[in-house]
Protein backbone atom coordinates (compact mmCIF):
# COMPACT_ATOMS: atom_id res chain seq x y z
CA UNK A 1 0.00 0.00 0.00
CA UNK A 2 1.04 3.64 -0.79
CA UNK A 3 1.71 6.03 1.91
CA UNK A 4 -0.20 8.76 2.07
CA UNK A 5 1.78 12.40 1.34
CA UNK A 6 -0.28 15.08 3.12
CA UNK A 7 2.70 17.66 2.47
CA UNK A 8 2.04 18.50 -1.09
CA UNK A 9 0.45 21.84 -1.62
CA UNK A 10 -2.54 21.54 -3.69
CA UNK A 11 -1.79 24.95 -5.35
CA UNK A 12 1.52 24.35 -6.04
CA UNK A 13 0.87 20.76 -7.70
CA UNK A 14 -2.90 20.86 -9.58
CA UNK A 15 -2.10 20.99 -13.12
CA UNK A 16 -3.35 23.45 -15.42
CA UNK A 17 -6.35 21.81 -17.77
CA UNK A 18 -5.00 21.32 -21.06
CA UNK A 19 -5.84 22.97 -23.94
CA UNK A 20 -7.80 20.88 -26.74
CA UNK A 21 -5.47 19.30 -28.92
CA UNK A 22 -2.55 19.71 -26.31
CA UNK A 23 -1.67 16.24 -24.58
CA UNK A 24 -2.33 16.28 -20.49
CA UNK A 25 -0.15 16.60 -17.98
CA UNK A 26 1.48 13.37 -17.33
CA UNK A 27 1.73 13.91 -13.73
CA UNK A 28 -0.44 14.08 -10.85
CA UNK A 29 -0.31 16.10 -8.04
CA UNK A 30 0.04 13.45 -5.33
CA UNK A 31 3.24 11.24 -6.10
CA UNK A 32 1.47 8.69 -4.04
CA UNK A 33 -1.50 9.03 -6.31
CA UNK A 34 0.62 8.69 -9.83
CA UNK A 35 -0.71 5.33 -12.18
CA UNK A 36 1.59 2.25 -11.13
CA UNK A 37 3.35 0.24 -13.98
CA UNK A 38 1.99 -3.55 -13.02
CA UNK A 39 3.39 -5.65 -10.30
CA UNK A 40 5.12 -8.65 -11.25
CA UNK A 41 3.24 -12.27 -10.57
CA UNK A 42 5.51 -12.71 -7.56
CA UNK A 43 3.88 -10.07 -5.65
CA UNK A 44 0.96 -11.63 -4.43
CA UNK A 45 -1.68 -10.19 -7.03
CA UNK A 46 -1.02 -12.67 -9.79
CA UNK A 47 -0.74 -11.56 -13.55
CA UNK A 48 -2.94 -8.78 -15.19
CA UNK A 49 -5.78 -9.83 -17.15
CA UNK A 50 -6.25 -6.67 -19.06
CA UNK A 51 -3.43 -4.24 -19.98
CA UNK A 52 -3.50 -1.49 -21.65
CA UNK A 53 -1.03 0.73 -23.12
CA UNK A 54 -0.46 3.93 -24.47
CA UNK A 55 -4.66 3.91 -26.11
CA UNK A 56 -5.25 7.19 -28.10
CA UNK A 57 -8.91 7.78 -29.52
CA UNK A 58 -10.18 10.74 -31.36
CA UNK A 59 -13.45 11.73 -32.72
CA UNK A 60 -12.83 13.48 -35.91
CA UNK A 61 -10.61 16.97 -34.17
CA UNK A 62 -11.93 16.00 -30.37
CA UNK A 63 -9.22 13.99 -28.96
CA UNK A 64 -11.10 11.56 -26.11
CA UNK A 65 -8.46 9.19 -25.33
CA UNK A 66 -5.17 10.53 -25.01
CA UNK A 67 -2.78 7.65 -24.22
CA UNK A 68 -3.92 5.77 -21.43
CA UNK A 69 -2.13 3.28 -19.84
CA UNK A 70 -3.95 0.48 -17.42
CA UNK A 71 -4.46 -2.44 -16.12
CA UNK A 72 -6.27 -4.95 -14.48
CA UNK A 73 -5.78 -7.84 -12.00
CA UNK A 74 -7.38 -11.16 -12.11
CA UNK A 75 -9.91 -10.80 -9.12
CA UNK A 76 -10.20 -7.18 -8.46
CA UNK A 77 -12.51 -4.75 -9.29
CA UNK A 78 -11.23 -1.73 -10.50
CA UNK A 79 -13.48 1.65 -10.89
CA UNK A 80 -12.58 4.03 -13.85
CA UNK A 81 -13.87 7.52 -11.90
CA UNK A 82 -14.17 10.79 -14.24
CA UNK A 83 -16.49 13.28 -14.85
CA UNK A 84 -18.76 13.52 -17.89
CA UNK A 85 -16.31 13.19 -21.46
CA UNK A 86 -13.63 12.55 -19.57
CA UNK A 87 -13.46 9.06 -22.10
CA UNK A 88 -14.22 6.05 -19.81
CA UNK A 89 -17.25 4.61 -21.92
CA UNK A 90 -15.17 5.24 -25.19
CA UNK A 91 -12.00 3.47 -22.97
CA UNK A 92 -14.45 0.43 -21.71
CA UNK A 93 -15.90 0.39 -25.69
CA UNK A 94 -12.23 0.08 -26.66
CA UNK A 95 -12.11 -3.16 -24.37
CA UNK A 96 -14.78 -5.09 -25.76
CA UNK A 97 -13.80 -3.66 -29.52
CA UNK A 98 -17.29 -1.64 -29.90
CA UNK A 99 -14.89 1.11 -30.58
CA UNK A 100 -11.45 0.91 -32.38
CA UNK A 101 -9.00 2.68 -30.92
CA UNK A 102 -6.35 5.01 -33.13
CA UNK A 103 -3.59 4.20 -31.20
CA UNK A 104 -2.67 1.60 -28.78
CA UNK A 105 -3.25 -2.28 -27.61
CA UNK A 106 -5.11 -3.72 -25.43
CA UNK A 107 -4.25 -7.00 -24.39
CA UNK A 108 -7.27 -9.08 -22.36
CA UNK A 109 -6.04 -12.72 -21.90
CA UNK A 110 -2.34 -11.94 -23.08
CA UNK A 111 -4.02 -11.45 -26.68
CA UNK A 112 -3.83 -8.37 -28.46
CA UNK A 113 -7.90 -7.23 -29.08
CA UNK A 114 -6.69 -5.76 -32.23
CA UNK A 115 -5.07 -8.60 -33.84
CA UNK A 116 -7.73 -10.89 -33.13
CA UNK A 117 -10.19 -12.08 -36.73
CA UNK A 118 -13.72 -11.90 -35.74
CA UNK A 119 -14.31 -15.35 -34.46
CA UNK A 120 -11.64 -15.04 -32.33
CA UNK A 121 -12.39 -11.45 -31.01
CA UNK A 122 -15.90 -13.32 -30.18
CA UNK A 123 -14.05 -16.31 -28.54
CA UNK A 124 -12.88 -13.79 -26.37
CA UNK A 125 -16.00 -11.29 -25.57
CA UNK A 126 -17.68 -15.08 -24.29
CA UNK A 127 -15.21 -14.29 -21.72
CA UNK A 128 -15.95 -10.87 -21.30
CA UNK A 129 -19.72 -9.53 -20.03
CA UNK A 130 -20.74 -6.16 -20.53
CA UNK A 131 -23.68 -4.67 -18.65
CA UNK A 132 -24.60 -1.14 -20.55
CA UNK A 133 -26.10 1.60 -18.86
CA UNK A 134 -29.04 1.53 -19.92
CA UNK A 135 -29.14 -2.49 -19.51
CA UNK A 136 -29.90 -2.67 -23.92
CA UNK A 137 -32.48 -5.32 -22.84
CA UNK A 138 -34.12 -6.95 -26.18
CA UNK A 139 -37.10 -5.33 -25.78
CA UNK A 140 -38.98 -7.63 -27.86
CA UNK A 141 -38.18 -10.57 -26.03
CA UNK A 142 -39.48 -11.52 -22.26
CA UNK A 143 -36.67 -11.73 -19.80
CA UNK A 144 -37.16 -15.23 -19.84
CA UNK A 145 -36.22 -15.02 -23.93
CA UNK A 146 -33.90 -12.37 -23.27
CA UNK A 147 -31.73 -14.88 -20.91
CA UNK A 148 -32.23 -18.04 -22.82
CA UNK A 149 -31.24 -16.16 -25.97
CA UNK A 150 -27.12 -15.71 -25.22
CA UNK A 151 -27.45 -19.54 -24.27
CA UNK A 152 -29.15 -20.67 -27.68
CA UNK A 153 -26.22 -18.88 -29.41
CA UNK A 154 -23.45 -20.04 -27.61
CA UNK A 155 -24.45 -23.67 -25.72
CA UNK A 156 -26.49 -25.48 -28.40
CA UNK A 157 -26.19 -28.13 -26.98
CA UNK A 158 -27.66 -27.52 -23.79
CA UNK A 159 -30.82 -29.39 -22.55
CA UNK A 160 -34.18 -27.53 -22.21
CA UNK A 161 -34.39 -28.49 -18.55
CA UNK A 162 -30.71 -27.47 -18.04
CA UNK A 163 -31.47 -23.83 -19.91
CA UNK A 164 -34.35 -23.19 -17.89
CA UNK A 165 -32.60 -24.00 -14.35
CA UNK A 166 -29.15 -22.12 -15.71
CA UNK A 167 -32.08 -19.27 -15.86
CA UNK A 168 -33.52 -19.82 -12.64
CA UNK A 169 -30.08 -19.65 -11.23
CA UNK A 170 -29.67 -15.96 -12.81
CA UNK A 171 -32.48 -14.71 -11.95
CA UNK A 172 -32.53 -16.03 -8.05
CA UNK A 173 -29.16 -13.89 -8.04
CA UNK A 174 -30.44 -11.38 -8.45
CA UNK A 175 -33.98 -11.41 -6.79
CA UNK A 176 -35.97 -11.61 -9.87
CA UNK A 177 -37.47 -15.05 -10.28
CA UNK A 178 -41.18 -13.93 -10.34
CA UNK A 179 -40.24 -11.28 -13.12
CA UNK A 180 -39.27 -14.50 -15.49
CA UNK A 181 -42.31 -13.76 -18.20
CA UNK A 182 -42.34 -10.10 -17.66
CA UNK A 183 -41.29 -8.04 -20.93
CA UNK A 184 -38.40 -5.49 -19.86
CA UNK A 185 -41.20 -2.86 -20.71
CA UNK A 186 -42.92 -3.54 -17.77
CA UNK A 187 -39.78 -3.79 -15.20
CA UNK A 188 -38.34 -0.51 -13.62
CA UNK A 189 -34.87 0.73 -14.10
CA UNK A 190 -33.15 -1.14 -11.60
CA UNK A 191 -34.95 -4.08 -12.51
CA UNK A 192 -34.27 -4.01 -15.75
CA UNK A 193 -30.49 -3.44 -14.62
CA UNK A 194 -30.85 -6.51 -12.66
CA UNK A 195 -31.90 -8.59 -15.58
CA UNK A 196 -28.93 -7.17 -17.43
CA UNK A 197 -26.56 -8.67 -15.24
CA UNK A 198 -27.92 -11.73 -15.45
CA UNK A 199 -28.33 -12.01 -18.83
CA UNK A 200 -24.52 -10.82 -18.64
CA UNK A 201 -23.76 -13.58 -16.47
CA UNK A 202 -25.45 -16.38 -17.95
CA UNK A 203 -22.33 -16.99 -19.89
CA UNK A 204 -19.97 -16.66 -17.30
CA UNK A 205 -17.55 -14.22 -18.22
CA UNK A 206 -14.39 -13.88 -16.80
CA UNK A 207 -14.21 -10.46 -16.84
CA UNK A 208 -17.20 -8.22 -16.09
CA UNK A 209 -17.12 -4.39 -17.77
CA UNK A 210 -20.10 -2.13 -15.95
CA UNK A 211 -21.05 1.09 -17.89
CA UNK A 212 -22.28 3.49 -15.05
CA UNK A 213 -24.03 0.68 -13.87
CA UNK A 214 -25.63 3.10 -10.73
CA UNK A 215 -26.87 6.16 -13.03
CA UNK A 216 -30.45 6.87 -13.26
CA UNK A 217 -31.08 4.77 -10.26
CA UNK A 218 -32.72 6.45 -6.57
CA UNK A 219 -30.30 5.81 -3.96
CA UNK A 220 -31.42 2.58 -2.21
CA UNK A 221 -31.69 0.65 -6.06
CA UNK A 222 -27.92 1.90 -6.37
CA UNK A 223 -26.74 0.61 -2.95
CA UNK A 224 -28.63 -3.03 -4.35
CA UNK A 225 -26.81 -2.60 -7.52
CA UNK A 226 -23.41 -2.04 -5.95
CA UNK A 227 -24.29 -4.77 -3.37
CA UNK A 228 -24.78 -7.06 -6.38
CA UNK A 229 -21.66 -6.24 -8.05
CA UNK A 230 -19.62 -7.74 -4.62
CA UNK A 231 -21.79 -10.37 -4.27
CA UNK A 232 -21.37 -11.39 -8.02
CA UNK A 233 -17.41 -10.92 -8.07
CA UNK A 234 -17.09 -12.99 -5.19
CA UNK A 235 -19.51 -15.85 -6.15
CA UNK A 236 -18.21 -16.27 -9.43
CA UNK A 237 -14.53 -15.58 -9.11
CA UNK A 238 -14.93 -12.32 -11.58
CA UNK A 239 -12.82 -9.38 -12.40
CA UNK A 240 -14.68 -6.24 -13.18
CA UNK A 241 -14.11 -2.72 -14.81
CA UNK A 242 -16.56 -0.21 -13.34
CA UNK A 243 -17.03 2.68 -14.88
CA UNK A 244 -19.16 5.14 -13.05
CA UNK A 245 -18.84 8.82 -11.31
CA UNK A 246 -21.07 7.84 -8.09
CA UNK A 247 -18.97 8.18 -5.29
CA UNK A 248 -20.81 5.63 -3.19
CA UNK A 249 -20.78 2.54 -6.16
CA UNK A 250 -16.93 3.03 -6.08
CA UNK A 251 -16.67 2.81 -2.60
CA UNK A 252 -18.94 -0.14 -2.41
CA UNK A 253 -17.09 -2.14 -5.25
CA UNK A 254 -13.54 -0.47 -6.09
CA UNK A 255 -10.68 -2.62 -4.83
CA UNK A 256 -8.59 0.08 -7.01
CA UNK A 257 -9.77 3.61 -8.32
CA UNK A 258 -7.97 5.05 -11.66
CA UNK A 259 -9.19 8.70 -12.12
CA UNK A 260 -9.32 10.00 -15.89
CA UNK A 261 -9.01 13.13 -16.67
CA UNK A 262 -9.64 14.45 -20.46
CA UNK A 263 -8.70 11.40 -21.68
CA UNK A 264 -5.72 10.21 -19.81
CA UNK A 265 -5.20 8.67 -16.09
CA UNK A 266 -4.74 11.30 -13.26
CA UNK A 267 -4.55 9.61 -10.44
CA UNK A 268 -4.70 5.89 -9.36
CA UNK A 269 -5.17 4.81 -5.57
CA UNK A 270 -7.36 2.91 -2.93
CA UNK A 271 -10.92 4.99 -2.11
CA UNK A 272 -9.29 5.63 1.10
CA UNK A 273 -5.96 7.00 -0.50
CA UNK A 274 -8.10 9.20 -2.80
CA UNK A 275 -10.35 10.51 -0.01
CA UNK A 276 -7.19 11.85 1.94
CA UNK A 277 -5.61 13.46 -1.32
CA UNK A 278 -5.30 17.20 -0.76
CA UNK A 279 -5.59 18.03 -5.28
CA UNK A 280 -8.44 20.25 -5.31
CA UNK A 281 -9.98 18.12 -8.73
CA UNK A 282 -9.80 14.97 -7.02
CA UNK A 283 -11.23 15.93 -3.95
CA UNK A 284 -13.95 17.66 -5.92
CA UNK A 285 -15.16 13.79 -6.47
CA UNK A 286 -15.47 13.26 -2.37
CA UNK A 287 -16.99 16.31 -1.01
CA UNK B 1 -19.42 22.25 -50.05
CA UNK B 2 -20.17 20.87 -53.00
CA UNK B 3 -17.03 18.40 -52.80
CA UNK B 4 -18.09 17.68 -49.25
CA UNK B 5 -21.59 16.62 -50.39
CA UNK B 6 -20.00 14.44 -53.30
CA UNK B 7 -17.93 12.86 -51.00
CA UNK B 8 -20.99 12.15 -48.52
CA UNK B 9 -22.66 10.72 -51.19
CA UNK B 10 -20.08 8.66 -52.37
CA UNK B 11 -19.05 7.38 -49.40
CA UNK B 12 -22.96 6.25 -48.28
CA UNK B 13 -23.14 4.32 -51.51
CA UNK B 14 -19.77 2.50 -50.78
CA UNK B 15 -21.52 1.66 -47.38
CA UNK B 16 -24.56 0.75 -48.94
CA UNK B 17 -22.83 -1.93 -51.11
CA UNK B 18 -20.24 -3.27 -48.58
CA UNK B 19 -23.58 -3.67 -46.40
CA UNK B 20 -25.32 -6.20 -49.26
CA UNK B 21 -22.28 -7.51 -50.14
CA UNK B 22 -21.81 -8.49 -46.74
CA UNK B 23 -25.04 -10.66 -46.83
CA UNK B 24 -24.24 -12.98 -49.69
CA UNK B 25 -21.14 -13.16 -47.37
CA UNK B 26 -23.23 -13.99 -44.62
CA UNK B 27 -26.29 -15.92 -45.70
CA UNK B 28 -24.55 -19.13 -46.27
CA UNK B 29 -22.62 -19.17 -42.74
CA UNK B 30 -24.13 -21.49 -40.23
CA UNK B 31 -25.43 -21.36 -37.57
CA UNK B 32 -28.66 -20.59 -39.83
CA UNK B 33 -31.58 -18.96 -37.70
CA UNK B 34 -34.49 -21.10 -39.34
CA UNK B 35 -36.28 -19.69 -36.20
CA UNK B 36 -35.88 -16.57 -36.95
CA UNK B 37 -36.78 -16.50 -40.28
CA UNK B 38 -39.78 -18.18 -39.68
CA UNK B 39 -41.25 -15.67 -37.40
CA UNK B 40 -40.06 -12.83 -39.68
CA UNK B 41 -42.05 -14.58 -42.49
CA UNK B 42 -44.62 -14.78 -40.37
CA UNK B 43 -45.13 -10.92 -39.85
CA UNK B 44 -43.95 -10.11 -43.74
CA UNK B 45 -46.36 -12.63 -44.54
CA UNK B 46 -49.03 -13.42 -42.76
CA UNK B 47 -49.29 -9.82 -41.43
CA UNK B 48 -49.63 -8.34 -44.53
CA UNK B 49 -52.33 -10.82 -46.03
CA UNK B 50 -54.68 -8.59 -45.64
CA UNK B 51 -53.69 -5.40 -46.70
CA UNK B 52 -52.02 -6.74 -50.06
CA UNK B 53 -55.68 -8.63 -50.13
CA UNK B 54 -57.62 -5.75 -49.98
CA UNK B 55 -55.06 -3.61 -52.11
CA UNK B 56 -55.37 -6.64 -54.92
CA UNK B 57 -58.90 -6.50 -55.20
CA UNK B 58 -59.43 -2.59 -55.47
CA UNK B 59 -56.67 -2.71 -58.36
CA UNK B 60 -58.67 -5.57 -59.81
CA UNK B 61 -61.93 -3.63 -59.70
CA UNK B 62 -60.33 -0.12 -60.99
CA UNK B 63 -58.79 -1.37 -63.69
CA UNK B 64 -61.62 -3.55 -65.00
CA UNK B 65 -64.13 -0.11 -64.33
CA UNK B 66 -61.65 1.75 -65.82
CA UNK B 67 -60.98 0.45 -68.75
CA UNK B 68 -64.43 -1.31 -69.61
CA UNK B 69 -65.65 2.14 -71.72
CA UNK B 70 -62.98 1.96 -73.96
CA UNK B 71 -62.89 -1.41 -74.67
CA UNK B 72 -66.67 -1.25 -75.12
CA UNK B 73 -65.78 1.57 -77.66
CA UNK B 74 -64.16 -0.83 -80.17
CA UNK B 75 -66.60 -3.32 -79.21
CA UNK B 76 -63.97 -5.58 -76.83
CA UNK B 77 -65.49 -5.95 -73.49
CA UNK B 78 -64.73 -9.52 -73.97
CA UNK B 79 -60.72 -9.05 -73.82
CA UNK B 80 -61.61 -7.20 -70.27
CA UNK B 81 -60.28 -10.43 -68.48
CA UNK B 82 -57.50 -10.70 -70.52
CA UNK B 83 -56.44 -6.77 -70.56
CA UNK B 84 -56.99 -7.01 -66.76
CA UNK B 85 -54.94 -9.93 -66.33
CA UNK B 86 -51.87 -9.29 -68.19
CA UNK B 87 -51.78 -5.62 -66.45
CA UNK B 88 -52.03 -7.11 -63.00
CA UNK B 89 -49.64 -10.17 -63.79
CA UNK B 90 -47.00 -8.00 -65.73
CA UNK B 91 -46.71 -5.29 -63.63
CA UNK B 92 -49.41 -3.67 -61.52
CA UNK B 93 -49.48 -6.61 -58.68
CA UNK B 94 -45.99 -7.08 -57.95
CA UNK B 95 -45.12 -3.25 -58.16
CA UNK B 96 -47.84 -2.40 -55.81
CA UNK B 97 -47.46 -5.26 -53.92
CA UNK B 98 -43.36 -4.15 -53.34
CA UNK B 99 -44.55 -0.46 -52.65
CA UNK B 100 -47.27 -1.13 -50.24
CA UNK B 101 -44.21 -3.59 -48.63
CA UNK B 102 -41.84 -0.68 -48.91
CA UNK B 103 -44.03 1.20 -46.71
CA UNK B 104 -44.81 -1.16 -44.40
CA UNK B 105 -42.30 -3.56 -43.96
CA UNK B 106 -39.21 -1.08 -44.69
CA UNK B 107 -40.36 1.17 -42.61
CA UNK B 108 -40.96 -1.30 -39.94
CA UNK B 109 -37.65 -2.88 -40.55
CA UNK B 110 -36.21 0.51 -40.42
CA UNK B 111 -37.24 1.73 -37.57
CA UNK B 112 -36.87 -1.34 -35.32
CA UNK B 113 -33.08 -2.01 -35.86
CA UNK B 114 -32.99 1.93 -35.51
CA UNK B 115 -34.74 1.93 -32.00
CA UNK B 116 -32.31 -1.41 -31.50
CA UNK B 117 -29.11 0.93 -32.42
CA UNK B 118 -30.13 3.94 -30.48
CA UNK B 119 -30.99 1.72 -27.03
CA UNK B 120 -28.08 -0.01 -27.78
CA UNK B 121 -29.33 -3.93 -27.85
CA UNK B 122 -26.99 -4.46 -31.53
CA UNK B 123 -24.22 -3.91 -29.47
CA UNK B 124 -25.42 -5.64 -26.71
CA UNK B 125 -25.28 -8.95 -29.33
CA UNK B 126 -22.05 -7.64 -30.49
CA UNK B 127 -20.60 -8.10 -26.85
CA UNK B 128 -22.37 -11.30 -26.46
CA UNK B 129 -20.60 -12.69 -29.06
CA UNK B 130 -23.58 -12.46 -30.97
CA UNK B 131 -23.66 -11.71 -35.14
CA UNK B 132 -26.16 -8.97 -35.42
CA UNK B 133 -25.85 -8.66 -38.69
CA UNK B 134 -27.04 -12.37 -39.23
CA UNK B 135 -29.47 -12.53 -36.71
CA UNK B 136 -31.51 -9.39 -37.43
CA UNK B 137 -30.40 -7.94 -41.35
CA UNK B 138 -29.92 -12.03 -42.96
CA UNK B 139 -33.00 -12.97 -41.29
CA UNK B 140 -35.40 -9.96 -42.24
CA UNK B 141 -34.00 -9.89 -45.91
CA UNK B 142 -34.19 -13.59 -46.51
CA UNK B 143 -37.78 -13.24 -45.64
CA UNK B 144 -39.04 -10.73 -47.19
CA UNK B 145 -36.98 -11.86 -50.21
CA UNK B 146 -39.34 -15.11 -49.92
CA UNK B 147 -42.33 -13.38 -48.70
CA UNK B 148 -42.82 -10.63 -51.48
CA UNK B 149 -43.46 -13.12 -54.29
CA UNK B 150 -45.72 -14.79 -52.28
CA UNK B 151 -47.86 -11.85 -51.88
CA UNK B 152 -47.31 -10.95 -55.03
CA UNK B 153 -48.68 -13.97 -56.75
CA UNK B 154 -51.36 -13.76 -54.05
CA UNK B 155 -52.61 -9.80 -55.07
CA UNK B 156 -52.66 -10.93 -58.57
CA UNK B 157 -55.31 -13.52 -57.62
CA UNK B 158 -57.14 -11.31 -55.48
CA UNK B 159 -56.77 -8.76 -58.43
CA UNK B 160 -58.00 -10.74 -60.95
CA UNK B 161 -61.45 -12.09 -59.08
CA UNK B 162 -61.59 -7.75 -58.23
CA UNK B 163 -61.90 -7.63 -62.16
CA UNK B 164 -64.15 -10.73 -61.96
CA UNK B 165 -66.66 -8.68 -59.84
CA UNK B 166 -66.38 -5.43 -61.28
CA UNK B 167 -67.16 -7.15 -65.04
CA UNK B 168 -69.84 -7.92 -62.95
CA UNK B 169 -71.71 -4.78 -62.24
CA UNK B 170 -72.41 -4.27 -66.34
CA UNK B 171 -71.85 -7.64 -67.67
CA UNK B 172 -72.58 -11.22 -66.61
CA UNK B 173 -70.06 -13.75 -66.85
CA UNK B 174 -69.49 -16.89 -65.00
CA UNK B 175 -65.89 -16.89 -62.61
CA UNK B 176 -65.12 -20.13 -64.63
CA UNK B 177 -65.13 -17.72 -67.87
CA UNK B 178 -63.73 -14.71 -66.14
CA UNK B 179 -60.72 -16.96 -65.51
CA UNK B 180 -60.18 -19.19 -68.43
CA UNK B 181 -60.47 -15.88 -70.94
CA UNK B 182 -57.67 -13.94 -68.65
CA UNK B 183 -55.48 -16.92 -69.23
CA UNK B 184 -55.92 -17.37 -72.22
CA UNK B 185 -53.87 -13.98 -72.96
CA UNK B 186 -51.23 -14.63 -70.51
CA UNK B 187 -47.95 -16.49 -71.80
CA UNK B 188 -44.95 -17.50 -70.32
CA UNK B 189 -43.04 -14.15 -70.75
CA UNK B 190 -45.64 -12.21 -69.11
CA UNK B 191 -45.49 -14.68 -65.70
CA UNK B 192 -41.90 -15.92 -65.25
CA UNK B 193 -40.33 -12.35 -65.23
CA UNK B 194 -42.78 -10.68 -63.40
CA UNK B 195 -42.19 -12.90 -60.83
CA UNK B 196 -38.31 -13.34 -60.77
CA UNK B 197 -38.55 -9.02 -60.25
CA UNK B 198 -40.46 -9.10 -57.08
CA UNK B 199 -37.62 -11.64 -55.53
CA UNK B 200 -35.67 -8.77 -56.41
CA UNK B 201 -38.11 -6.43 -55.32
CA UNK B 202 -38.56 -8.13 -51.71
CA UNK B 203 -34.53 -8.17 -51.19
CA UNK B 204 -34.05 -4.30 -52.09
CA UNK B 205 -36.57 -4.01 -49.21
CA UNK B 206 -35.65 -6.25 -46.54
CA UNK B 207 -31.65 -5.04 -47.35
CA UNK B 208 -33.03 -1.34 -47.06
CA UNK B 209 -34.39 -1.39 -44.35
CA UNK B 210 -32.17 -3.02 -42.47
CA UNK B 211 -29.18 -0.92 -43.61
CA UNK B 212 -31.59 2.44 -42.59
CA UNK B 213 -32.42 0.83 -39.43
CA UNK B 214 -28.33 -0.71 -38.94
CA UNK B 215 -26.55 2.41 -39.30
CA UNK B 216 -28.74 4.57 -37.56
CA UNK B 217 -26.97 7.13 -35.46
CA UNK B 218 -27.48 7.82 -32.02
CA UNK B 219 -30.71 9.62 -30.74
CA UNK B 220 -34.60 9.14 -31.25
CA UNK B 221 -35.27 11.12 -34.32
CA UNK B 222 -32.56 8.86 -36.06
CA UNK B 223 -35.16 6.20 -35.31
CA UNK B 224 -37.91 8.11 -37.56
CA UNK B 225 -35.62 9.22 -40.24
CA UNK B 226 -34.33 5.84 -40.73
CA UNK B 227 -37.61 4.64 -41.01
CA UNK B 228 -38.80 7.07 -43.36
CA UNK B 229 -35.43 6.77 -45.31
CA UNK B 230 -36.07 3.36 -45.78
CA UNK B 231 -39.29 4.08 -47.21
CA UNK B 232 -38.18 6.28 -49.83
CA UNK B 233 -35.03 4.08 -50.83
CA UNK B 234 -36.87 1.02 -51.03
CA UNK B 235 -39.73 2.29 -53.27
CA UNK B 236 -36.66 4.19 -55.54
CA UNK B 237 -34.58 0.89 -55.92
CA UNK B 238 -38.47 -1.01 -56.61
CA UNK B 239 -39.04 1.25 -59.46
CA UNK B 240 -35.23 1.03 -60.27
CA UNK B 241 -35.34 -2.47 -60.54
CA UNK B 242 -39.27 -2.64 -62.61
CA UNK B 243 -37.19 -0.48 -65.36
CA UNK B 244 -34.44 -2.80 -65.41
CA UNK B 245 -36.80 -5.69 -65.60
CA UNK B 246 -38.96 -4.09 -68.48
CA UNK B 247 -36.15 -3.47 -70.38
CA UNK B 248 -34.24 -7.27 -70.23
CA UNK B 249 -38.24 -8.36 -71.10
CA UNK B 250 -38.35 -6.63 -73.48
CA UNK B 251 -34.63 -7.77 -75.32
CA UNK B 252 -35.71 -11.18 -74.40
CA UNK B 253 -38.98 -11.40 -75.95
Amino acid sequence: MKEENNDIDPKETAPEEPTPGETPPTTTPDPNLQPTEPEPAASGKGEPIIVIKGLHKSFKDHDVLRGVDMYVYKGENLVILGKSGSGKSVLIKCMVALETPDAGTIEIFGQDISQLNYDELNAMRVRIGFLFQNSALYDSMTVRENLAFPLRQHKKTMSREKTDSTIMEMLDNVGLADSIDQMPSKLSGGQNKRIGLARTLILRPQIMLYDEPTTGLDTGTAREISDLICKMKDKYKISSVTITHDMPCAKATADRIVMMRDGAVYAEGSYDELERSEDEWIRSFFY
Amino acid sequence: MQSSLNKTFFYNAGDMVAFMARFFREVFKPPYEFREILYQCYLVGYKSTFLIGLTGFIMGVVLAIQTRPSMAGFGAISLIPGMVSVSVIREIGPVITAIICAGKIGSRMGAELGSMRVTEQIDAMEVSAINPYRYLVVTRTLATTLMVPLLAIYADIIALYGGYIAMNIHDKTSLQHFFVAAMHHLEFIDVVPAIIKTFFFGWVIGIIGCYKGYNARRGTESVGIAANSAVVASSLAVFIIDLIAAQITDLIS
